[in-house]
């Protein structure tokens, strides 16, 4: 069947309808886990196995907050490859290039099912060369904790990396030698999963402060590194020096600016990109000048933001997950740093998440089309490069979405007549802004008429497009294969678009 | 007229891509020192592309050329039959080579009947310095861009963020462009990642009366334009002589706060309009 954003979609899966179709439907909950016995302590992944008798067929799961510096999906994978199990499902929230392990399981189908809201690297390469022998699918983060809770994504065991854990079990990744913040992600499967075993390297007698509750942790598995500080802190701290980035994010700063959403009370959420920090910066100026302070700011949170914390700019952060070294520090210390899980940050089900209260957001992408609609999945040819994230529950809760990008990505224009890969529906998604001028969605005539007398050159979408092909030609058009790898679920459970076998 | 003037390397297709994006009033196409010698065709190819076949041109092309002692020269200075180049910008010149260049730009406008080329005199020697008089005076220079790095190679001493070395250097292209009704530039400052060098560059250069100053990474542009743009209180006051001018008609000189306004002051007060209209400060 063809769903609401123009796709093919199998018979046998809930079409996407509308982004706000959810309001339709009532909150599905499982019960919370009830553990059965005392937290138990061992030495190694591989006596979790045989205590909780992991098997073939079965679902684990994981966090992301060690991103590209994560040991402990590494060493589940090896345990997985030593007992020669088959037809795992994996559900971490993200994947990063460092999961190399996992390469080989989905080769040799010892992993034929994956559940994630990001992939990159070479796991991306070969699910997107057709070596999954089941299916992918790619949801968004408040999505993931939806499908979790609703029991449409069962969790045989969780495999949860923590950084500092105590004696009854309580963790928490504030501090510790693998410290990484907060661990916003982890929080669904914490409760619903059937078996819960925290990873940690850092035992302490008692925490007084914590995020992960003991009374969900079946076991904790005593590792002498659960991940690379390195790899953890791995966000960017440097804003963009491109001339062309620096000028994008100075004109998103001003056009927010005209738009009267700087102001006082409000609140906003960026990428943590490099263009995505100068927006930052020039926001922040915007707010010193005007002498303006937010409510909060949220997402993954980066040392500007930090800063902005600091200087009084912002009453509160609401940090799902730590980007650098900054965040973490100012997570352990400072009470209005304050951690949400992914749930209370992008569950559409959740009362007033975190993502409807934004008063604007700032986001990236790969793709976007005539309709609006953005693809953070794929490449313009087809592989997995990423995946939604957070883009689409936020482009949906925000008062204002924003994308920004360059109109020629090497050599390549932004706009397609098509994208690729739908991440998020073009009815959320209200302004584009690149270096040559702005495109509003006609859907939002309330921004047109406040930027009616703008000095920034505006742009019907189709003429941005047509823009584009005069400098870069018309890119010859990129035909799809007939297989299907995956599918990118929206947040409510509906699917939006498949993911189809590369050619390249 | 103009603030700022950009040097993109002929060679470079995706800064080249973005020219009219850039802050800059004007965009140099460079095919002299940015280009490797094994590059010279290949970049003069793709600005000849660029500029014959792009709907997206900057608003003011200048083409730096290969000197006139090069094998290239000849090469490059076709490219004005593109119809889009507003000055050449002749490196190393000196009265002969202005001469030489001449007589090519006329037979190539006779040829293709082409507007008279305009250009840009890049004085980068002692010598160049010495002639610049009769260089400012030639009927096709509208501008002169002051080289400093080259002069002070040319001089055997080392250039400073103070720029005393540059000072009499930039006092002769101030007054030579002045007296003749011309354009001044300031040399480039090659400190691109510092931001207080470049602004004390640009008083430096302004305060002793350059107009406009060249920048070699696009990063430079908002402090040029900013400092060599008129500020709002120069705006502001101009604005209230001209409205004088108005209610004091056939006045040759009238009070206005107490100062005396004739014509020379009206005359500046109407070059900082025309300059902000210019650039949209109005």
């Amino acid at each position: 069947m063809i769903n609401a954003v123009n796709r093919f979609i199998p018979d046998n899966l809930k079409p996407f309808k509308a982004s706000d179709d959810y309001k339709n439907f009532s909150r599905r909950l499982i019960d919370k886990k009830q553990k059965q016995s005392k937290t138990v302590f061992l030495n190694s992944i591989e006596e979790a196995f045989d205590l909780f008798e992991i098997q073939s067929n079965q679902c684990l799961s994981f966090h992301h907050h060690l991103r590209n510096g994560d040991y402990v999906i590494q060493n589940v994978c090896e345990v997985i490859q030593n007992r020669k199990l088959i037809n795992m499902h994996l559900a971490p929230s993200s994947i990063f290039p460092s999961y190399t392990n996992l390469v080989d399981l989905i080769k040799n189908h010892n992993v034929t099912n994956v559940h994630t809201n990001y992939v990159n690297g070479e796991v991306a390469k070969i699910i997107s060369q057709g070596h999954l022998k089941g299916k992918l699918i790619m949801n968004t983060h408040g999505g993931r904790a939806r499908a979790i809770e609703s029991g449409d994504l069962k969790i045989d065991v969780a495999f949860l990396a923590c950084p500092v854990v105590d004696k009854n079990g309580n963790g928490t990744g504030s501090f510790g030698k693998s410290a990484c913040g907060t661990l916003g992600y982890a929080i669904s499967d914490l409760h619903y999963a059937r078996k819960v075993i925290l990873v940690s390297d850092t035992i302490v007698d008692q925490l007084d402060d914590f995020q992960i509750d003991g009374n969900y942790v079946d076991a904790i598995v005593q590792l002498n590194s659960i991940g690379d500080s390195k790899g953890i802190v791995s966000g960017t701290t440097q804003l963009t020096k491109d001339p062309i980035g620096l000028k994008i994010a100075k004109d998103c700063a001003n056009l927010l600016d005209e738009l009267g959403v700087i102001k006082q009370e409000f609140s906003m959420q960026t990428g943590a990109g490099k263009t995505s920090l100068a927006v930052v910066k020039y926001v922040m100026e915007i707010m010193k000048k005007n002498s303006v302070v937010g409510s909060f700011a949220s997402g993954g949170i980066t040392k500007s933001y930090v800063d902005m914390l600091n200087e009084g700019l912002f009453k509160a952060l609401y940090d799902v997950q730590c980007f650098d070294l900054e965040a973490i520090k100012s997570y352990h210390k400072n009470i209005n740093h304050k951690a949400m899980t992914a749930s209370e940050y992008g569950n559409p089900f959740e009362n007033n998440p975190i993502s409807n209260q934004l008063s604007f957001v700032v986001l990236g992408a790969t793709e976007i089309d005539l309709d609006f609609n953005v693809n953070v999945t794929t490449d313009s040819l087809g592989s997995l490069i990423g995946g939604s994230g957070g883009h689409a529950d936020i482009a949906y809760g925000a008062g204002v979405t924003i994308i920004i990008s360059p109109l020629i990505k090497a050599r390549l224009p932004l706009i397609k007549d098509r994208v690729m890969t739908v991440t998020t529906p073009g009815t959320d998604i209200d302004i584009l802004v690149t270096e040559r001028g702005i495109a509003i969605n006609p859907r939002r005539p309330d921004l047109i008429e406040k930027l009616k007398n703008s000095r920034f050159p505006r742009f019907s979408i189709n003429d941005l497009y047509k823009l584009s092909h005069t400098i870069t030609g018309v890119p010859r058009r990129i035909e799809k294969t007939d297989e299907i790898v995956g599918f990118v679920e929206y947040r409510d459970g509906t699917f939006i678009d498949c993911i189809y076998k590369s050619k390249f | 007229m103009f603030r700022s003037l950009l040097f993109i390397p002929g060679n470079n297709p995706s800064m080249i891509q973005n020219a009219d994006v850039y802050l800059s009033d004007g965009i140099i196409f460079d095919l002299e020192d940015s280009v490797d010698i094994n590059e010279k065709d290949n970049a003069r190819n793709l600005v000849r592309n660029y500029l014959s076949e792009g709907h997206t041109n900057p608003s003011l092309v200048v083409l730096r050329i290969n000197p006139i002692d090069t094998p290239f020269f000849e090469n490059d200075i076709e490219l004005i039959v593109t119809k889009k180049i507003n000055y050449i910008l002749l490196p190393k010149t000196s009265m002969d080579a202005l001469n030489i260049l001449n007589d090519y730009l006329t037979q190539l406008e006779q040829k293709y009947d082409l507007e008279k080329t305009k250009v840009i005199a890049l004085v980068e020697s002692a010598q160049s310095i010495i002639q610049i008089n009769k260089i400012a005076k030639n009927a096709r220079v509208e501008a002169i861009l002051l080289g400093a790095e080259d002069l002070c190679n040319d001089l055997e001493i080392d250039r400073t963020n103070k720029g005393t070395e540059i000072l009499f250097a930039r006092s002769k292209v101030v007054y030579a462009c002045a007296s003749n009704n011309i354009i001044s530039i300031d040399t480039p400052n090659v400190y691109i990642e510092n931001e207080e060098f470049l602004r004390t560059d640009c008083l430096n250069a302004k305060n002793i009366g350059m107009k406009a100053k060249s920048a070699i990474h696009p990063n430079q542009l908002e402090s040029i334009n900013k400092i060599f743009s008129p500020t709002q209180k120069e705006i502001d006051w101009a604005k209230r002589v001209l409205e004088a001018v108005e209610t004091n008609p056939g006045k040759g000189a009238f009070s206005l706060g107490g100062k005396m306004i004739d014509k020379p002051i009206v005359l500046k007060a109407t070059k900082i309009i025309d300059k902000a209209k210019k650039y949209n400060l109005l």
